[in-house]
C-alpha cells in the first residue's frame, strides 16, 4: 500500500524530467516548422552554402582533435602505466586543469600568447585553425586521459608489451597493433564524446574566428527566423547520434564517460 | 628502444634510467605547457601588471569595485542556485527510476536522455529555450490562453531567473548521471541489516543510505557549481551582455578592452580560476571521502 503510494510522487517527478527535456525541443521544433512553405526552414538551412561548410569545418576540426588527442594520450597513459608509475599523479593532475580553466579563459590566454612572436598563429587561417585543435586537445584531455587509463587498467599491458617485443615488434607496432585495437571500447567513446563537443563548441570558436557550426549557428540567430530554429534541432540530432552511439558501445563495459564540457 | 638487455645495464645504472623513462612523456608535458600553462601563465603575469608593465596589485584590488564584484556575485548565485536546485532534482529522478519502482526501461532511457542533455548546451540550448518561455515562446503562449501572462508579472527568459531555468537543463542531467551509480552502490544488505535491528524506512535513510551518499550528494553539486560557473556560450547567447555575468564580461574583454585595463580582464580571468579549482579540489575530497563504501 506504502510503496504505491509513493510511487506516484515519483512518476510526477520523473513526469517532470520528461517534460523539462522535450517542451523545449517540441518548442523548437514547432517553430521551425511555422516557416512556410512546409519545411521551408530545413530547405533554407541545407541550401544554405555557409551551413553546410560549417558543419564539415567543425567535424574535420573534430576527427583532427580526436586524432591529436588520442596521438597524445595513448602512447602517454601507456609509457606511464609500464614504465614510469611515479608520474601518475602529476599527469592525472595535469589533465584535471581544463575542469579548472574554463573555455573562455583558456582562449583568453591562447590568443595573447599566440598573436605575437614567436609564434603568431592567429595570423593565419591555418594557424588560426591549428590553435582551435590545440584548444579542443585541451578541453578533451579530462575524460579522454581517464577512457584510456581505464582502458589500460583492464588489460595486462606488460604482458601484452613483453609477448610483443620477444616477437620483435617495436613501439610503434606495439601502440598501433596491440594496445590500440585493445582500447577500442574506451577510446571509441571518449572520440564520440569529443566529437559531440566539438560539433556545439561556441566559445572557442568564435574569439578565434573560426567558421565553426557554433558561431554559424549563433551568427544566424541574429538575422534568421525560423532557419536557426531548424539548425538548432540538427544540432540537438548529432548530440544525441553522438550518445547513443557511445551507449552503443559502452553497453558491456563499465566505462561509461559522464561529463563533457563546453557550455 | 629498451630490449630486455638495455634495461639490465639500465638498472645498474638506476640515474640514468629514470631520466631516459621521463623522455617518454614529453610530448605531453610539451602540448601541457604551450597550451595550458604558458596561456594560464601570461594571465596570472598581466594580471599583476598596471597599463604601464609595472608590477601592482591594483587589479585585485579592482576586482572589489562594485560593478566586478557583482559580477562575480551574479555569476556565483546562478551558479548555486542551480547546483543546489539541479542537484536536488536531479538526485530524486534518480532515485524514482531506481529506487521508486518506474519500470527498468525509463531507467535507461533516462540514462540516455541525461547523457545527451548533459551535453547539449551553448547557442542551440539557449535558442531552444527562447522558442519556449520568449515572449513568443509556445510555453508563454499556452500559459496566456490560461489567463496568466508570464511577461505581465515580470518574468523573461532574459533574466536571472530565466538563465537558471536554462542552465537547469544541463545542470540536473549531470546529477543523474553522477549520481545514479551511487544510488545503485547501496548494497540491499545495508537496508536489511537496518531492518532486521528494526529501523524504519526513514531511519534507514536518515541514519544509513544518506550519510554514504552525502559527500557523493555534495560533490556532485560542487561540479554542478563550476560546471555553471564557467559555461559562457549559453549566457552570452540568450542574454547578449544584458546580464552582469563573469564569463560574458571576460569575453567582452577578449574582444575589446570593455574594462578599459587589461589587468584587470587578466585578475578577473584568474578570479574565475581560483572559484573553479576550490570547487574542484572540493570536490576530489569529497570523491575520496565517498569511495570509502565502495568496495
Amino acid at each position: 500500500m506504502k510503496r504505491r503510494r509513493g510511487s506516484i510522487a515519483w512518476w510526477l517527478i520523473f513526469a517532470v524530467g520528461v517534460a523539462y527535456f522535450f517542451l523545449p525541443l517540441f518548442a523548437t521544433l514547432d517553430f521551425s516548422l511555422k516557416a512556410r512553405p512546409a519545411f521551408a526552414a530545413y530547405n533554407n538551412s541545407f541550401n544554405d552554402p555557409k551551413f553546410l561548410a560549417s558543419l564539415i569545418y567543425s567535424f574535420v576540426i573534430g576527427l583532427l582533435t580526436i586524432a591529436a588527442s588520442m596521438g597524445l594520450i595513448i602512447p602517454t597513459a601507456y609509457w606511464v602505466h609500464l614504465k614510469l608509475p611515479r608520474a601518475r599523479p602529476i599527469i592525472e593532475f595535469v589533465t584535471l586543469l581544463p575542469f579548472v580553466i574554463p573555455p573562455v579563459v583558456l582562449v583568453f590566454g591562447l590568443i595573447r600568447v599566440y598573436s605575437r612572436a614567436p609564434l603568431p598563429l592567429t595570423h593565419t587561417d591555418l594557424g588560426s585553425s591549428a590553435l582551435l585543435v590545440f584548444g579542443y586537445v585541451v578541453l578533451s584531455l579530462p575524460y579522454m586521459y581517464r577512457a584510456v587509463d581505464a582502458g589500460l587498467r583492464s588489460i595486462d599491458i606488460r604482458t601484452l608489451t613483453e609477448a610483443a617485443q620477444s616477437m620483435g615488434a617495436g613501439w610503434a607496432t606495439i601502440l598501433w597493433r596491440i594496445i590500440l585495437p585493445n582500447l577500442r571500447v574506451a577510446v571509441l567513446s571518449g572520440a564520440f564524446l569529443t566529437l559531440a563537443i566539438v560539433l556545439g563548441e561556441f566559445t572557442i570558436a568564435s574569439f578565434l574566428a573560426r567558421p565553426a557550426f557554433g558561431p554559424y549557428l549563433s551568427l544566424l540567430a541574429g538575422y534568421k527566423a525560423y532557419e536557426p530554429a531548424a539548425v538548432s534541432l540538427i544540432s540537438f540530432g548529432l548530440t544525441w547520434l553522438a550518445m547513443i552511439v557511445i551507449a552503443l558501445i559502452g553497453r558491456d563495459t563499465r566505462n561509461r564517460i559522464e561529463m563533457g564540457g563546453a557550455h | 628502444m629498451t630490449t630486455p638487455v638495455e634495461r639490465g645495464v639500465a638498472s645498474a645504472r638506476p640515474v640514468r634510467r629514470i631520466s631516459r623513462a621521463w623522455l617518454g612523456v614529453v610530448p605531453f608535458f610539451l602540448v601541457a605547457f604551450m597550451f595550458i600553462v604558458a596561456p594560464v601563465s601570461y594571465l596570472v603575469v598581466g594580471s599583476f601588471q598596471d597599463n604601464q608593465g609595472q608590477t601592482t596589485l591594483q587589479n585585485y584590488n579592482d576586482l572589489f569595485t562594485p560593478s566586478v564584484a557583482n559580477a562575480f556575485r551574479f555569476s556565483i548565485e546562478i551558479s548555486l542556485v542551480t547546483a543546489i536546485v539541479g542537484g536536488i532534482f536531479g538526485f530524486l529522478l534518480a532515485y524514482a527510476v531506481i529506487l521508486g519502482g518506474l519500470p527498468r526501461f525509463l531507467r535507461n532511457a533516462l540514462m540516455t536522455f541525461s547523457g545527451v542533455a548533459s551535453n547539449f548546451a551553448g547557442v542551440p540550448l539557449a535558442l531552444a529555450f527562447i522558442f519556449t518561455l520568449g515572449q513568443l515562446g509556445i510555453v508563454t503562449a499556452f500559459l496566456k490562453g490560461l489567463g496568466i501572462d508570464p511577461y505581465a508579472s515580470g518574468f523573461s527568459i532574459y533574466s536571472k531567473i530565466g538563465l537558471e531555468l536554462v542552465y537547469l537543463y544541463f545542470q540536473f542531467p549531470l546529477m543523474v548521471l553522477i549520481i545514479a551509480p551511487a544510488i545503485d552502490g547501496l548494497r540491499p544488505e545495508w537496508r536489511e541489516a537496518a531492518e532486521s535491528m528494526g529501523a524504519s524506512s526513514r531511519q534507514y535513510w536518515l541514519q544509513v543510505a544518506l550519510p554514504i551518499l552525502l559527500p557523493t550528494i555534495l560533490g556532485t553539486m560542487i561540479l554542478l557549481f563550476g560546471n555553471a560557473f564557467g559555461a559562457q556560450a549559453t549566457a552570452y547567447q540568450l542574454t547578449a551582455g544584458t546580464l552582469p555575468i563573469v564569463p560574458v564580461i571576460i569575453g567582452a574583454q577578449i574582444s575589446g578592452d570593455v574594462l578599459h585595463n587589461p589587468g584587470l580582464g587578466y585578475a578577473m580571468a584568474m578570479g574565475m580560476v581560483v572559484v573553479m579549482g576550490v570547487s574542484i579540489t572540493v570536490y576530489v575530497l569529497l570523491q575520496r571521502r565517498a569511495e570509502r563504501w565502495r568496495r
